[in-house]
C-alpha cells in the first residue's frame, strides 16, 4: 500500500490562512492523534471545528475536511486542515504530523497518486498543474477546462469517430456478406478524413493560442548597440530594471520582464547590441542574441532615426521573418536621417523613448499581430502544452499520407493502417490504452450472426 | 494400461491433438464418450470464414489434419474479400456433416500409434501437483504421462429450451460434472459460458424459388497448401438467403418472457458475435430485417441449418417464427434450436504451452478454454499435441508469436486477457495481418512443422518445388524488362508508356496485373505461385512498414521480466495494473502491455524500475 503523504497546499506567507492536506490508508488516524475531536467517527464531506494539541496543550484552533476513499481527490483518504497561524504553526503541525507516521510529499505527488489511481486522466493531471502555474486569469481558465475534463471530453469525442469509422470498416472484413453494415467505399472515406482532418485542424490551431495564454508570447528586443533597445524594455515595464548608459556594450546579458497585454503575458528580453567585437564577453553577449532572434514569438527590432541604417543592420532586417517582426525606429525626437525604403512590407512604429510617446501604438501592433483580442474571446477547450500539440502535429502528417493513399486507390484496409495510427495518437494525448475497445464497438453498433 | 499421452474428448482439438502426439511418436489414447460423435459438427456446417479460414490453412500448414479433411469434404467453397487487399482474403467452404466424421475417423484410425478407447473420462490423478493419468466411468485407471483435455461443451453443461434445463451434453450425451469438480478442486478457476444454436428443417419443405441462392466460386480452390483440388466445381451445393420481418419481430416481442434467455433462465455469458435471434431483435430494434442463410448440411440428406437463427424459444413458437419467412411458409422442422450452458476454464490458468500453471502435464484445448469455432478449437488441439510430444522430447514448446500465425494471436489473447464470454478470431484481432496472409501461411509454417515432426517427406518436397519456383520467378520479374513497342502492343497504348520499361517496375503499377506480365513473358506460373509472387512486389512497402512495427514488439517481446519480480516494490503504477501484472505475471514487457487494463504509463514505470533493479538482464 502506498504510504500517508503530507503537503502545505497554500503559499506560505503572511497569510492568515492556510491549507495543510494529508493523503493516503492512514491520513485519518494520523490526523486523529494530534486533534482534540475523535476524526473516525466522523462522516465523510464534513467539516469539523477542532483543536491541534500536543500533549495536551494546544497549538491551533483548525478546520478539518474529511474526504473518504474513492471520493477524493486522489482517491485515498484525504484530510484537510485549516490552520490559522503563520509559518512557525504550520511547521510546527507538519512536524507533528511527520512524527505521527505522514512523510512530506514530493512536488506533485497528489496529482500523480489521483493519476495512477484513475481518478484523472494524464490531460487532467497536466491542467492541474498547468494551474498552479498560471500567471493570468485567462491561463487558469484554461487549466480549469482541463480539469473539469471538457478538453478530454472533445478529444474522446473526435476518437469515437475514428473507431467506428474503423469498426465500420472491420465490419466489412470479418463479415463480408452482412448487407446491413454500410460498405466504406474509397469516396465515403474521402469526406470522413476530410471531416476528420478540419476537426483536428481546429484542435490544433486553437490549442497554438492556448499555448501563447499558457506560456505568454516571448518579446526579442533586438537592434544595434545604442538605438534604445534597454530603454524600449524599462519604458514598457515603467521601472529602471535594466542598466541604461550611453557607452555601447553595456548590456553584456539579457535581462527579462514582462507586461500582460489584454490578458496576455509578454515577456520581454533584453539583448546585447549586436556588432562584431573582439570583447570576449560581449562577444558572448552578441550570440546569445542571435540566439533569442531565433527563438523570440515575436522580434521587436530597434533602429535609430537620427542615422543611416548599417549595412550590418541592412543584412539581419533580410534574414527576420516579417510575420513576427516589428520595427521600431526610436528617437524620433532627432532629426531623421534614416532610409525607410529598405524596411518594405514591416510594421514600422515611430517611437520617441526619450519623450515615452507612442507606447500605445506599439501594444497595440503587438496585440495585431498575435491577434490576441480573437484569442481571448473564444473557447477554452482545448490542449495547451507541447507534448500534446506536437502529437496532434504528428497526426496532420498522418492525414496526408492517408489523403495519398485515397488518390492512388490504396486498398481500404491498408489505408485503415493510418486512420489506426490516429487512434492510437489521441489515446497517447489522453495517456490510454483501450485494448478492448474496438470490438466492444462492433458488437455494440452492429447486429452479427452466424 | 499405460500411454505417453491422453487425450480426452474427440471433438476437433482432440483429433488434432491426438493425430499431432501419435504423428510426433508417442504412443496415444483418445478417449471419447461415443465414437460416432469423433469430429463431429455440432452447429454451423461450414469451416473457414474471415480470418478462421486463414487459421485452417496454418493448422494444414504446420502439418495438421483440418484441411485436408475440409477438401475432402466439401459442399461449396468460396474466397472471401478477394476486393480487399491482400492481407484480409480468406476461404469458407460448406462442408459435408455426415462425410467429414467419417473421413477423419479414418485417418484417426489409419494412423500408428493411436488407439481411440469408447469410455467417459471422470476425473484426473493428481500427484503432487503433476498429472498421473486419469479415471473413467467404467472404472479404468488409464496412466499417462500427460493429459490434454479437450472436453468441449460436456464440462457441467445445461440444455436449455424455453423454461426448462436438462442437465446433458449436446446430443442428448451425459455431461461430466465431475471432472468439472476435479479441475476446481486442483485450484482452476471456472467460468460459466453459453452458446446456442438454430434449428433444423426439412429441405422438402423448403421453396427455395423465394430465397436468393449463394454459390460457391468457379474456380479451384483448397485449404490444403500441399494438394490440389478433386471436387467437381459444378457440383457445388448452394446455400440460400431469406430474411426476417414484421410478423417474425412481433411474435419474437410477444414472446420473450418464454424464452430461456429473457425468462431468467441463463446466467452464462453468450458471443457478442453469435446472438441469438431473440437477442438481435431487442438489442437492434431498428433494424427492419435480418438476414437468414439456409445452408445444406450434407450431400445426400434432407436437413438444412437455419443459420442466423439460434433461438431458445418453445418448440410452437419456433415452428411460428419460422414460418413468417419467404420461403419457409410451410417449413417442418427436423431439429429445434437450443442454447447450451457449460464449464469453462479461464485460459490465464494456462502457459503459452497451453500446459496449466498449476497442474504439470496437464494440456488444455478448444472450447473448454472458452473459444468457439471447430477451427479455434483445432488450432488449439494441434499446438497442445505438438507441446507435449515435445515436453515428452525434453525440448522447449512451440509457441508461436502475434506475427507469426493467427494461431499465436489466438493463443496471446486468450492468456494474456482471459475470457469473458465465448472468443472468437477475427482479423481485427491481429495486428500485423498484412503479413498472416491466406497465401504466405505454408512459407511462415511449413519449416516450423517439419522441424517438431509433423511434416512428411512428400509434404516438404512439395513445399520445396513451390519455394524454387517463387524464387525462379521473383527472379526473372527483376531480370526482365520491356520495350515501349512490345508495351504499347501489348496494351494496345492505353496505358501510358515512355520508354523501355523494368517487368519489376511496370507490376508496381496499380493497373498492371502479373497476368499481364506473364503474358509477356509468354510464360505459365501456377495461380498460387503468382499470385504471392504479385502480392510481395506489389505490396511491399506495405510489408515493409508492417516488418518495422514488428521489430517494435519483437525488442518488448525479448525484454525479460524476471520470475521473482514483487509488483508491490514497483513505484508509480496504477493500481488496476498491478493487480493484473499479479495474476497473469508475463514473461516479457511485451506480454505486459498488452494485458487489458494495463496503461502505457505503468509499463513506462515497469521499465525503470527493471533498469535500477536488474541493470545487467
Amino acid at each position: 500500500m502506498e504510504d500517508t503523504i503530507v503537503a502545505i497546499a497554500t503559499t506560505v506567507g503572511f497569510s492568515a490562512l492556510n491549507v495543510i492536506r494529508i493523503s493516503g490508508q492512514n491520513s485519518i488516524e494520523i490526523v486523529n492523534k494530534i486533534c482534540s475531536k475523535d476524526l473516525t467517527k466522523l462522516k465523510a464531506n464534513t467539516i469539523n471545528y477542532t483543536f491541534i494539541i500536543e500533549n495536551d496543550e494546544k497549538i491551533d484552533e483548525v478546520l478539518v475536511s474529511i474526504f473518504k476513499s474513492p471520493k477524493s481527490f486522489t482517491t485515498e483518504d484525504v484530510v484537510e486542515i485549516n490552520t490559522h497561524g503563520g509559518t512557525s504553526t504550520v511547521n510546527k503541525i507538519m512536524q507533528l504530523l511527520i512524527k505521527n507516521g505522514c512523510r512530506q510529499a514530493e512536488p506533485g505527488e497528489f496529482i500523480k497518486r489521483a493519476f495512477l489511481n484513475g481518478r484523472i486522466d494524464l490531460i487532467e493531471a497536466e491542467a492541474v498543474s498547468d494551474l498552479i502555474n498560471s500567471k493570468t486569469e485567462e491561463a487558469r481558465k484554461i487549466s480549469m477546462k482541463g480539469i473539469e475534463g471538457k478538453i478530454s471530453n472533445k478529444i474522446r469525442t473526435l476518437r469515437e469517430e475514428i473507431l467506428s469509422l474503423i469498426a465500420n470498416i472491420e465490419v466489412n472484413i470479418d463479415y463480408p456478406e452482412y448487407e446491413d453494415a454500410l460498405v466504406i467505399t474509397n469516396n465515403l472515406l474521402k469526406d470522413k478524413i476530410e471531416n476528420i482532418k478540419k476537426q483536428f485542424e481546429n484542435i490544433l490551431e486553437n490549442s497554438k493560442n492556448n499555448k501563447i495564454i499558457i506560456n505568454g508570447i516571448s518579446a526579442g528586443i533586438i537592434g544595434s548597440p545604442n538605438v534604445g533597445k534597454s530603454s524600449l524594455l524599462n519604458a514598457l515595464l515603467e521601472e529602471e530594471k535594466a542598466i541604461v548608459t550611453d557607452i555601447e556594450g553595456t548590456t553584456r546579458d539579457t535581462v527579462e520582464g514582462s507586461i500582460i497585454i489584454s490578458g496576455i503575458e509578454v515577456k520581454l528580453i533584453d539583448t546585447a547590441g549586436i556588432r562584431k567585437t573582439k570583447d570576449k564577453v560581449e562577444e558572448i553577449g552578441v550570440k546569445k542574441s542571435y540566439q533569442i532572434l531565433k527563438n523570440s514569438d515575436i522580434i521587436l527590432f530597434v533602429l535609430d532615426n537620427n542615422r543611416k541604417i548599417t549595412k550590418e543592420e541592412e543584412s539581419l532586417i533580410k534574414t527576420l521573418d516579417k510575420e513576427k517582426t516589428i520595427i521600431i525606429i526610436n528617437k524620433l525626437d532627432l532629426k531623421s536621417n534614416i532610409d525607410k525604403n529598405k524596411l518594405k512590407d514591416f510594421t514600422i512604429v515611430e517611437i520617441s523613448l526619450k519623450n515615452e510617446n507612442n507606447l500605445e501604438t506599439l501594444k497595440n501592433k503587438i496585440k495585431e499581430l498575435f491577434n490576441i483580442e480573437k484569442i481571448k474571446n473564444r473557447d477554452y477547450t482545448y490542449l495547451c502544452n507541447a507534448r500534446q500539440i506536437g502529437l496532434i502535429e504528428k497526426a496532420l502528417i498522418i492525414i496526408k499520407e492517408i489523403e495519398e493513399e485515397l488518390n492512388l486507390n490504396v486498398e481500404i484496409d491498408l489505408i485503415e493502417i493510418n486512420i489506426r495510427r490516429l487512434w492510437d495518437i489521441l489515446g497517447e494525448i489522453l495517456g490510454e490504452s483501450y485494448n478492448d475497445e474496438l470490438l466492444d464497438e462492433i458488437f455494440s453498433k452492429f447486429c452479427l450472426g452466424k | 494400461m499405460k500411454y505417453d499421452i491422453v487425450v480426452v474428448g474427440g471433438g476437433h482439438a482432440g483429433c488434432e491433438a491426438s493425430l499431432a502426439s501419435a504423428r510426433i511418436g508417442y504412443k496415444t489414447l483418445l478417449i471419447t464418450s461415443n465414437i460416432h460423435n469423433i469430429a463431429d459438427m455440432p452447429c454451423n456446417p461450414s469451416i473457414g470464414g474471415s480470418a478462421k479460414g486463414i487459421v485452417v490453412r496454418e493448422i494444414d500448414a504446420l502439418g495438421g489434419e483440418m484441411g485436408i479433411n475440409t477438401d475432402k469434404s466439401l459442399l461449396q467453397i468460396k474466397m472471401l474479400n478477394v476486393k480487399k487487399g491482400p492481407g484480409v482474403r480468406s476461404l469458407r467452404a460448406q462442408a459435408d456433416k455426415t462425410k467429414y466424421p467419417l473421413e477423419m475417423i479414418k485417418t484417426l484410425q489409419e494412423t500408428k500409434n493411436l488407439t481411440i478407447l469408447e469410455d467417459q473420462v471422470s476425473d484426473l490423478i493428481v500427484e503432487e501437483a503433476t498429472i498421473k493419468g486419469v479415471k473413467t466411468e467404467k472404472n479404468n485407471i488409464i496412466k499417462s504421462k500427460k493429459v490434454i483435455l479437450t472436453t468441449g461443451t460436456y464440462l457441467n453443461s445445461s440444455i436449455l429450451v424455453a423454461h426448462s434445463s436438462k442437465k446433458e451434453g449436446p446430443h442428448g450425451e451425459k455431461t461430466s460434472l465431475k471432472l468439472s469438480k476435479s479441475l476446481k478442486e486442483n485450484g482452476l478457476e471456472l467460468i460459466r459460458l453459453k452458446t446456442g444454436t438454430p434449428p433444423r428443417v426439412d429441405k422438402n419443405s423448403i421453396d427455395f424459388t423465394k430465397m436468393k441462392e449463394e454459390t460457391g466460386d468457379n474456380y479451384f480452390l483448397t485449404f490444403s497448401n500441399f494438394y490440389d483440388a478433386k471436387y467437381d466445381l459444378e457440383k457445388q451445393m448452394p446455400c440460400y438467403l431469406t430474411y426476417t420481418n414484421e410478423k417474425t419481430h412481433k411474435i419474437i416481442l410477444d414472446n420473450l418472457d418464454k424464452c430461456a434467455l429473457y425468462s431468467g433462465l441463463i446466467k452464462g455469458v453468450g458471443p457478442r458475435y453469435c446472438p441469438s435471434i431473440e437477442d438481435k431483435i431487442v438489442k437492434f430494434k431498428d433494424k427492419e430485417r435480418h438476414q437468414i442463410f439456409i445452408e445444406p448440411q450434407r450431400q445426400d440428406g434432407i436437413d438444412y441449418y437455419v443459420g442466423g437463427f439460434s433461438t431458445t424459444m418453445p418448440h410452437e413458437i419456433q415452428e411460428k417464427l419460422l414460418k413468417t419467412m419467404d420461403g419457409l411458409e410451410n417449413v417442418k422442422i427436423l431439429h429445434y434450436g437450443y442454447a447450451i450452458e457449460y464449464d469453462a476454464v479461464n485460459p490465464t490458468e494456462l502457459n503459452f504451452s497451453l500446459e496449466t500453471k498449476k497442474i504439470k502435464g496437464l494440456y488444455l484445448a478448444g472450447q473448454i478454454n472458452g473459444t468457439s469455432g471447430y477451427e479455434e478449437a483445432a488450432a488449439q488441439g494441434l499446438i497442445a499435441g505438438i507441446n507435449a510430444s515435445l515436453s515428452l522430447s525434453g525440448k522447449e514448446p512451440l509457441i508461436l508469436k502475434r506475427n507469426e500465425a493467427y494461431i499465436g494471436v489466438l493463443i496471446d489473447d486468450l492468456i494474456n486477457k482471459g475470457i469473458t464470454e465465448p472468443y472468437r478470431l477475427l482479423t481485427s484481432r491481429a495486428e500485423f495481418r498484412l503479413l498472416l496472409r491466406h497465401d504466405n501461411a505454408i512459407y511462415r509454417l511449413t519449416e516450423i512443422g517439419k522441424k517438431v515432426g509433423l511434416i512428411n517427406e512428400e509434404k516438404y518436397k512439395i513445399y520445396k518445388k513451390k519455394i524454387k519456383k517463387i524464387k525462379e520467378l521473383i527472379n526473372l520479374i527483376e531480370t526482365s524488362s520491356f520495350t515501349k513497342k512490345e508495351l504499347n502492343e501489348y496494351y494496345n497504348n492505353k496505358i501510358n508508356i515512355t520508354s523501355k520499361t523494368k517487368a519489376i517496375d511496370l507490376l508496381k503499377r496499380p493497373e498492371v496485373e502479373i497476368k499481364d506480365i506473364l503474358n509477356l513473358l509468354n510464360k505459365k506460373y501456377d495461380e498460387e505461385i503468382s499470385s504471392f509472387v504479385e502480392i510481395s512486389i506489389k505490396y511491399k512497402g506495405y510489408i515493409e512498414k508492417t516488418e518495422k512495427e514488428v521489430e517494435k514488439l519483437l525488442k518488448l517481446e525479448n525484454k525479460k521480466i524476471p520470475k521473482d519480480i514483487d509488483y508491490n516494490k514497483v513505484t508509480n503504477i496504477a493500481t488496476e495494473a498491478r493487480q493484473k501484472f499479479e495474476v497473469v505475471r508475463p514473461e516479457t514487457i511485451g506480454q505486459a502491455s498488452r494485458i487489458s487494463g494495463v496503461n502505457p504509463s505503468d509499463i513506462t514505470m515497469l521499465l525503470v524500475y527493471l533498469k535500477k533493479e536488474y541493470p545487467y538482464e
